[in-house]
């Protein structure tokens, strides 16, 4: 069938395209997971909002919230999203020490709300909210202890990335793996705008 | 083929040369080395290729059927008589929860990847799915899941609170032993897995399309597939967040499902069925999209209206996210949302009899070859329509409420899934046996195949909707003879006939396994297009080569490969053969791409798996163990992404005109 053969390759310096939509595969995955993330918060912000006024035991929320604090906590998480936007912005123009330095950053206020978080759970469990002392208590922290991974794991990735590219083991578009990661850094901030409206502004 | 696909050579694919870029050895950590040139188990254990991961899935899969199965022949085996004695009220408890739990999730789900897996590339004209390595990670998290679920049986106990699960019915309180832990762990690991695997699956769909293959031309199995991945993605997270809940609340202590606390009992329910609920589709849109492919090919008709099925497809799992609280009618929810829910989920027969009308008129007037996988077909058709019927009485409310929780409900739901779901899947084995294996499966056998599943179907499952409307609940461990009732309605009569039942429905199944070592063993092979088949899946050999297509194909129509071999004539609208598909697959063969490169194995898969499955272990078994599985799974997430990928771009290949490859560059 000679003349399917050629009508074929007529057609052959289309190939061009390497994907159907225009979006690369990574980035495309990416967007999918962080769609499949919303659920997940979903289901744990629903739980929150169904218990946070149910204690039995222990301190109510409107007891031991400390506002201010975890304003100042939030602010830095936020910012850290505007360090992100630059070091992607670096790594599209191929500065890689910029990139590293910003990498380096956001990493670093992203621990830096961590250890808030740290101290923020330190100081509610002496005030008397352990993990099972009431329905508050466990969607409280289950709630907010996710988040808290969320953005551990976005910390080690980041500084994880800051080696890889410093040791130039990097293979494929280097802007593109910042920007993945950038992508997920700033859905959990995203999120953290939620939970922090929902959890903390909104009395309960 | 033996090695690896790296080393092609001219004589196993002719026009091909050996990739320039041929993978080498390198360290990666320093410590590990990517596999080489893997053969024997090592070439399962460690492949990337999503056709051996598709045979692997499918072979596992059928494990925990017979495994499933085995647990149903218990439950029917213990309900024969009046005052069953087989098993233990607590063991019955273990054996229905398990048999749904490894029916769904164990079989089902992982037999539908196994298809998908297979099939999708194939379908689409792509040479691998998206992300090789992943789609190997999803396959191995699949079996640490099972092994996990199973597990439970020899530690301790099974999980005894139905597959539902319903907190606070599961709480230490009242199910004590480990196993519903196991099952909250294996069901999280089998989620992961499938999670992964639809995203996968979605990119592979949407960004790997052949050239000219629009949405619109795309193969009916390759769309249902791509819609239950959407539902997958989004209401996998739910049913996480209701397990992790649960095992919080079992491993530590939480207070999630403590009523005492004030905790509420429907939270449990509302997160399982905003999962459950989208699940069932998951269940049955891959059948529908099997006989979507099988129905035409036999009928020797395009399939009657493909828009329809493809949207009457996509409303079904649009819709489906709505209908959740149609599972909850009885718990008190209050007369406006079972209203709504009672109208969405008669909403949702009106796509389905599309597509049933559909299929009926794809059958009309067509010259209808009855094969073995033609039968199940139209046996999903039927079968399948009894159990949307029974369906529909349940959106009816008022009637709903008398039909919980008794066996008319268990008659409706195996209608449908086995009816459904099974025939579809059985459909496919016939269908594709040829392409996958390269041998046909016995038409002979797959009648007797065919006839004593649909007869032991129904007499299994027929006479629960008669056990059901008499008031048989289920769940109920035994019945007496002295509450059985009298005359036609009998349940000792009708207990009996299901069991007989479920008995013929095996020696069924059986003639199947039958068939497969009898097809084994016979030397002589299938035709390349056995079928007259439309999809682009009979353009290359089969067994399919390691790289799928000699040359990417470009797309000018739905069914490419029909329309490759046969003409229209534009007056009479008949159809003149043209060409075969051994014609076809010498003009690909000669126009072959040169330097085609696809993934090389690799150990990270398996290893990050065993990693994961170790953490879910440490929930059970101490902190120790926790820290052992968190360090294998981040040592091999490492591992992973610093594997060298030689050679470059590995995960995706597409030709040029210019012989030079171009590629996008895989980083994930």
């Amino acid at each position: 069938m000679a003349d399917i053969a050629t009508h074929d390759t007529d057609h052959a310096t289309d190939h061009g395209h390497h994907s159907s939509t225009g979006l690369s595969n990574n980035k495309l995955a990416m967007w999918l997971f962080l769609g499949s993330e919303c659920l997940l918060f979903g289901g744990l912000i629903s739980t929150y909002m169904l218990y946070r006024g149910r204690v039995q035991n222990g301190p109510h929320p409107s007891q031991i919230y400390d506002i201010p604090f975890t304003s100042v906590s939030s602010f830095v998480l936020l910012m850290s999203s505007l360090t992100m936007v630059l070091a992607v912005s670096s790594a599209q123009r191929k500065d890689d020490n910029k990139t590293n330095l910003w990498l380096l950053i956001t990493a670093l206020l992203g621990a830096t709300f961590i250890g808030g978080q740290v101290y923020e759970f330190t100081a509610f469990y002496r005030e008397g909210l352990g993990f099972t002392t009431s329905l508050f208590g466990s969607s409280f922290y289950s709630l907010t202890g996710f988040h808290g991974v969320h953005v551990s794991i976005g910390v080690i990735m980041l500084l994880s990335l800051r080696g890889i590219i410093k040791k130039g083991k990097i293979t494929g578009d280097k802007a593109e793996v910042v920007e993945l990661i950038g992508l997920y850094w700033h859905f959990v901030d995203i999120v953290w705008i939620i939970i922090f409206t929902l959890v903390y502004l909104i009395p309960s | 083929m033996s090695s690896n696909e790296l080393t092609l050579t001219p004589s196993q694919s002719p026009g091909l040369v050996k990739s320039p870029l041929s993978i080498s050895p390198s360290g990666s950590l320093g410590a590990v080395r990517r596999p080489v040139n893997t053969t024997g188990w090592r070439e399962w254990l460690f492949t990337v290729d999503h056709k051996k991961i598709g045979i692997m899935y499918g072979c596992v899969a059928f494990v925990f059927f017979i495994v499933g199965g085995v647990e149903a022949l218990f439950i029917r085996l213990q309900l024969a008589l009046p005052d069953g004695r087989i098993l233990s009220a607590d063991k019955y408890n273990q054996m229905f929860t398990m048999h749904a739990t490894t029916m769904i999730f164990l079989f089902a789900m992982p037999m539908a990847a196994a298809f998908a897996n297979y099939f999708l590339p194939l379908q689409i004209g792509a040479r691998d799915v998206a992300f090789p390595r992943l789609n190997a990670l999803s396959f191995w998290l699949f079996v640490s899941g099972g092994l996990i679920l199973n597990a439970s049986w020899f530690l301790g106990g099974a999980a005894d609170g139905g597959w539902f699960m319903y907190a606070p019915n599961s709480g230490p309180v009242f199910s004590p032993s480990n196993g519903v832990d196991f099952w909250v762990l294996g069901l999280q690991i089998a989620g992961i897995a499938s999670l992964i695997g639809s995203i996968n699956l979605i990119v592979t769909v949407l960004n790997m399309r052949a050239p000219g293959m629009t949405l619109m031309k795309m193969p009916v199995f390759t769309w249902m597939i791509l819609v239950v991945q959407f539902l997958l993605v989004f209401s996998l997270p739910v049913i996480t967040v209701a397990l992790v809940l649960l095992m919080f609340q079992r491993s530590y202590g939480a207070t999630f499902f403590d009523v005492s606390q004030g905790a509420d009992p429907l939270l449990w329910q509302h997160l399982f069925w905003i999962f459950g609920h989208p699940e069932v589709y998951v269940l049955i849109l891959p059948g529908f999209g099997i006989i979507s492919e099988v129905l035409p090919t036999f009928s020797r008709k395009p399939l009657f209206g493909y828009p329809f099925v493809v949207f009457s497809g996509a409303s079904i799992g649009l819709v489906g996210f709505g209908v959740w609280a149609h599972h909850m009618f009885a718990s008190g929810l209050g007369p406006v949302s079972v209203a709504v829910f009672s109208m969405a989920t008669m909403a949702i027969a009106i796509p389905t009899g599309v597509k049933i009308f559909n299929w009926l008129l794809t059958m009309w007037g067509g010259k209808i070859w009855y094969s073995a996988a033609m039968k199940f077909a139209i046996g999903l058709v039927i079968l399948f329509t009894i159990g949307g019927l029974s369906g529909v009485t349940h959106a009816v409310a008022p009637s709903d409420t008398q039909q919980t929780d008794t066996y008319y409900i268990v008659a409706h739901f195996h209608y449908v899934l086995f009816g459904g779901m099974v025939f579809g899947l059985f459909s496919g084995f016939y269908y594709w046996w040829p392409k996958v294996f390269g041998k046909m499966l016995n038409e002979k056998l797959g009648s007797w195949n065919f006839w004593l599943m649909v007869i032991g179907m129904n007499l299994t499952f027929g006479p629960m909707h008669i056990l059901g409307l008499q008031g048989q609940p289920r769940r109920m461990y035994v019945w007496t003879e002295a509450r059985a009732g009298e005359g036609f309605f009998n349940f000792g009569f009708w207990n009996l006939v299901s069991s007989i039942g479920s008995f013929v429905l095996s020696v069924g199944v059986l003639f199947f396994i039958i068939n497969v070592i009898k097809t084994t063993r016979n030397p002589e092979r299938a035709p390349l297009d056995p079928w007259d088949a439309r999809t682009l899946e009979w353009l290359t050999t089969s067994p399919p080569k390691v790289h799928n297509f000699d040359r990417i194909p470009v797309v000018h129509h739905l069914d490419e490969f029909f329309h490759r071999k046969y003409v229209e004539d534009e007056t009479t609208h008949a159809m003149t053969q043209i060409a075969t598909g051994e014609d076809l697959m010498r003009a690909e063969e000669a126009a072959a791409d040169t330097g085609i490169h696809m993934p090389g194995p690799s150990y990270w898969p398996l290893l990050l798996a065993i990693g994961v499955a170790v953490l879910g272990m440490g929930v059970i078994y101490g902190t120790p163990i926790m820290v052992v599985g968190a360090l294998v799974v981040l040592f091999s997430s490492f591992g992973w992404v610093l594997e060298p990928s030689v050679p470059e771009p590995i995960d995706f290949d597409s030709p040029s005109t210019d012989g030079h490859t171009k590629e996008i560059a895989p980083l994930g």
